[in-house]
């Protein structure tokens, strides 16, 4: 996770400058996804060639794409999928991660073993890889984009889960419920991932900047979000070919976007991330 | 130092794993043909679109499809090991020959953005570990972090809007021709490349450094009056410089798969840009191919890191043991 650094040391127990900015702006831009309807001076998929690479103005606040769609329109509605996208896409992973990483831990042995091994090889593929690979052979899409990340993000959270377990299931009040006759299942269905969670929810905040840009990655290279989508790595797509004309607008705007909250997401999860752990 | 035998039993034990790692990656790319939905011999031919009966009988010959799942990879395997990786459907030419073509520009992009996250991030670790706990060691951190949330591509389009567009010192795409024009092409490419590694570069040399200079051979050679600047040369890089190889090793090991975004992004025709085009054009015999020759760069690299962390630094094998 090269990306999960802080922003400074942190020190002390009060609330560093940069995680109440960066929340701030998370929270502007939740909320500018929710009222986009409200909010969008123009519909985001409304042509007008007659306005094509329009710069800022009264009309237009931060200008128009080649085919004349208002840039801050696109970029507001497309922030409900390029947030809700990730969310998806982490659910899947902390459903799987969590069972095969429980799993493991739980029986050990051969189901160890097997968890184990299915990890090294996905961890063979660096990067996008086998998403890609996936995609490859279901075709491109916004579904596929979001199952096949799920899945290669399971093996980090299995991973980050089992070394949780590990230590979980040695804590007293394991045995005290096996004593008492509940079942293996029971006993991690009810006690001991709900123990977990605050962790693992942790370390989902973390992952959370890279799922975004991941996810805006296959949208610009086509593989994720389709026309007439107003995803913002699809917009970066369609607006670079503007960029060599001198229109640094359309590409700049969606980029400038996921930059922006990418960082956020970083400089608040782990904060976050901290602070759930400590107090477990 | 290892003795003889034990270097010998910890090489095999270590060239055995790889082979199996990549005998299950390359099961994986070859089966994932037969997990998609449909008939295999359509998916292979490229799509019901212009599909003869002829043409689905010729797949099916070339991919001996009536055969067992096994038997099939085997035959595929044995193939692609003797470099014969079948013909592409979209360019009708040997897969091994339009790898072949790309593969050095691709390379070059790498080895330039190895070379320049090696001197930035190492450059920036160092200054901010000697700087330690100044304005300085907080510029190089946040600085970093923030370069490492710019995805690959975003970073692309700014530093061709600034330097391609705006200022017109770089070429906006293409690799460029001879030594001057390569150069002067993938140095944006590079440096976009480049950028998301600074920070677990520099992070790892200033973490390292910071171990090595607490420890007690530092503090007696400052109590003898060595001078600051071959304390830091001598006695806190040279111990410090495992960890940071390692690190700059695996990093590059994984650059093969960022060169799929950035190739991309500057219309450069490498092995990434030949992916991503294969994958649109449904061409597989493409995609497998590129896919198994990133993930075995990968592996390949990773393992080799990892083989030569002790021999640079031989309390490893102390602790291992």
């Amino acid at each position: 996770m090269t990306a999960a650094l802080t922003l400074a040391p942190v020190t002390g127990r009060r609330r560093p400058l940069s995680v109440t900015l960066a929340a701030a702006l998370l929270a502007l831009v939740v909320l500018a996804a929710v009222l986009a309807p409200l909010l969008a001076p123009h519909a985001p998929d409304a042509i007008d060639l007659s306005a094509s690479l329009v710069g800022t103005g009264a009309d237009h606040l931060l200008g128009t794409d080649s085919s004349g769609q208002d840039l801050l329109s696109r970029v507001l509605y497309g922030a409900r999928s390029s947030l809700v996208a990730p969310v998806a896409l982490l659910a899947v992973a902390a459903v799987l991660g969590v069972t095969l990483g429980v799993l493991a831990a739980w029986r050990g042995g051969w189901v160890d073993t097997l968890v184990s091994r299915l990890t090294d090889v996905m961890y063979a593929f660096p990067g996008l890889l086998f998403t890609v690979l996936i995609i490859a052979v279901f075709g491109a899409g916004m579904t596929t984009s979001v199952l096949a990340l799920g899945l290669a993000f399971t093996p980090t959270i299995a991973k980050y889960t089992r070394s949780l377990a590990l230590a979980e299931t040695r804590k007293p009040y394991v045995d005290a419920y096996r004593v008492q006759g509940m079942g293996g299942t029971r006993i991690c269905a009810l006690h001991l991932v709900p123990n977990l969670g605050r962790s693992i929810l942790g370390y989902l905040v973390v992952l959370f900047g890279e799922a975004l840009m991941s996810l805006a990655t296959l949208s610009y290279l086509g593989f994720g979000a389709q026309p007439p989508s107003s995803d913002w790595g699809l917009m970066v797509q369609e607006g670079q070919a503007a960029v060599v004309q001198g229109a640094l607008l359309p590409a700049l705007v969606p980029g400038t976007a996921i930059a922006l909250v990418v960082v956020s997401f970083n400089v608040v999860g782990v904060w976050a991330a901290d602070r759930l752990g400590k107090q477990d | 130092m290892f003795t003889p035998l034990q270097l010998a039993r910890r090489l095999a034990r270590r060239l055995a794993g790889l082979v199996a790692t990549l005998v299950a990656a390359s099961f994986v790319i070859f089966a994932a043909v037969y997990a998609a939905p449909g008939d295999p011999a359509v998916f292979l031919a490229g799509g019901r679109d212009k599909l003869t009966p002829e043409r689905l009988a010729q797949v099916r010959a070339q991919y001996h499809l009536d055969e067992p799942l096994v038997v099939q990879y085997g035959r595929w395997l044995w193939d692609t090991v003797h470099l014969d990786l079948g013909r592409s459907f979209k360019y009708s030419d040997q897969v091994a020959d339009l790898i072949a073509a790309r593969l050095p520009t691709t390379l070059q992009l790498v080895a330039y953005a190895t070379l320049l996250y090696v001197v930035l991030g190492v450059g920036a670790g160092i200054l901010a570990a000697v700087k330690r706990s100044t304005w300085v060691d907080s510029a190089v951190v946040g600085g970093t972090t923030l370069a490492a949330s710019v995805p690959s591509f975003v970073a692309a389009i700014a530093l061709v809007s600034v330097f391609g567009v705006q200022l017109g010192w770089f070429p906006v795409t293409g690799a460029g021709d001879g030594f001057t024009g390569t150069l002067h092409h993938l140095t944006l490419p590079a440096l976009s490349l480049a950028l998301g590694a600074l920070a677990i570069i520099s992070r790892v040399t200033r973490q390292s450094m910071a171990d090595a200079a607490a420890s007690d051979h530092v503090e007696a050679a400052r109590a003898s009056g060595v001078p600051e600047r071959d304390i830091v040369r001598r006695h806190v890089l040279r111990n410090a410089l495992g960890p940071i190889v390692t690190m700059c090793g695996l990093v590059m090991a994984g650059m093969l798969a960022g060169t799929v975004v950035v190739e991309t992004a500057f219309g450069i025709s490498g092995i990434g840009s030949l992916l991503v085009n294969a994958i649109n054009t449904h061409d597989f015999p493409v995609a497998q191919a590129v896919l198994l020759l990133m993930v075995t760069g990968y592996v390949v690299v990773t393992t080799l890191v990892d083989l030569a962390h002790p021999l640079l630094d031989p309390r490893v094998k102390e602790a291992r043991t």
